[in-house]
């Protein structure tokens, strides 16, 4: 990641947790309601905005996850800056 | 295993540099009833829970880290730009002669993390309680720093986590209901 972000950047990462915290919600839920056919819906629609928006963050700002669930550039950029609590 | 994200579960932004707040929130830090203890406990109860609410305990202390991330982030804006004089008058001037300015996983008074704070009982109703409990703490514990705490951008923060406890406290009172009536059900056998 770059050392400043732009005003975007922030605009994605928003909308990546608020995603994520439906499905952080969901999965809560579903592990106690395994049964509900519309929560699993909602689920799985979910997750895959989340891998849309993912894929849009990384390819500009580098990976958010690595050990493979993320590509990486060249060179290695895993251990770029920013962390998330210096943003 | 578990996979790292370069993102915060929720935004932390904190107003000015106030170190006194660090003071109060490393509570939930290295605290009895704090984020790290939770995510330990849950993880730990796992492996002799009933199936059924393995997942529920993985996902609840894979969150735990998440919050967990949280509060250090907060601690850490709240102290990075403080100099020695501003610690001391936080009151944590024996936190700065011993760590500089590194986290520590002990609570607001500065007694170090202890994993007696952590109960493992091996009967699953009486962990899920355990947790019950633990989690109606955490999000008291929350209130009383929300009350401490003049930063309006922090207590943001603080008051999606103070939800989170209240979930939490919900998924595991499920949990209960779900092991019960799976005893009561191996009666007929």
């Amino acid at each position: 990641m770059p050392s400043t972000l732009p005003e975007e950047f922030y605009q994605w990462m928003e909308e990546l947790q608020a995603v994520d915290f439906v499905l952080v919600e969901l999965t809560l839920y579903l592990d106690t309601h395994p049964q509900d056919q519309s929560a699993v819906q909602q689920f799985n629609q979910f997750a895959k905005q989340r891998k849309q928006i993912k894929r849009a963050i990384e390819s500009k700002y580098g990976p958010l996850q690595q050990y493979g669930n993320s590509y990486s550039g060249m060179p290695w950029n895993w251990s770029d800056g920013p962390w998330p609590w210096q943003v | 295993m578990w996979v790292y994200e370069k993102k915060l579960q929720y935004p932390v932004k904190v107003t000015s540099c106030n170190p006194t707040l660090a003071k109060y929130l490393i509570e939930q830090y290295g605290g009895a009833d704090g984020e790290l203890a939770a995510a330990l406990r849950y993880l730990n109860q796992r492996y002799t829970i009933p199936d059924k609410v393995i997942g529920l305990l993985t996902d609840i202390g894979t969150e735990e880290f998440a919050h967990l991330e949280m509060i250090a982030t907060m601690i850490y804006k709240l102290t990075k730009d403080a100099t020695p004089e501003q610690l001391k008058a936080a009151g944590i001037a024996d936190h700065y002669v011993n760590h500089d300015s590194a986290l520590f996983y002990h609570n607001a008074a500065g007694v170090p993390f202890t994993a007696s704070y952590i109960a493992a009982k091996g009967d699953p109703i009486a962990d899920l309680y355990e947790d019950i409990a633990a989690e109606e703490k955490a999000r008291a514990t929350y209130q009383w720093i929300i009350n401490m705490s003049d930063d309006p951008d922090l207590n943001d923060s603080l008051r999606f986590l103070r939800e989170r406890e209240i979930i939490h406290s919900q998924r595991f009172r499920e949990a209960v209901e779900i092991l019960k009536e799976e005893r009561d059900r191996k009666i007929f056998f």
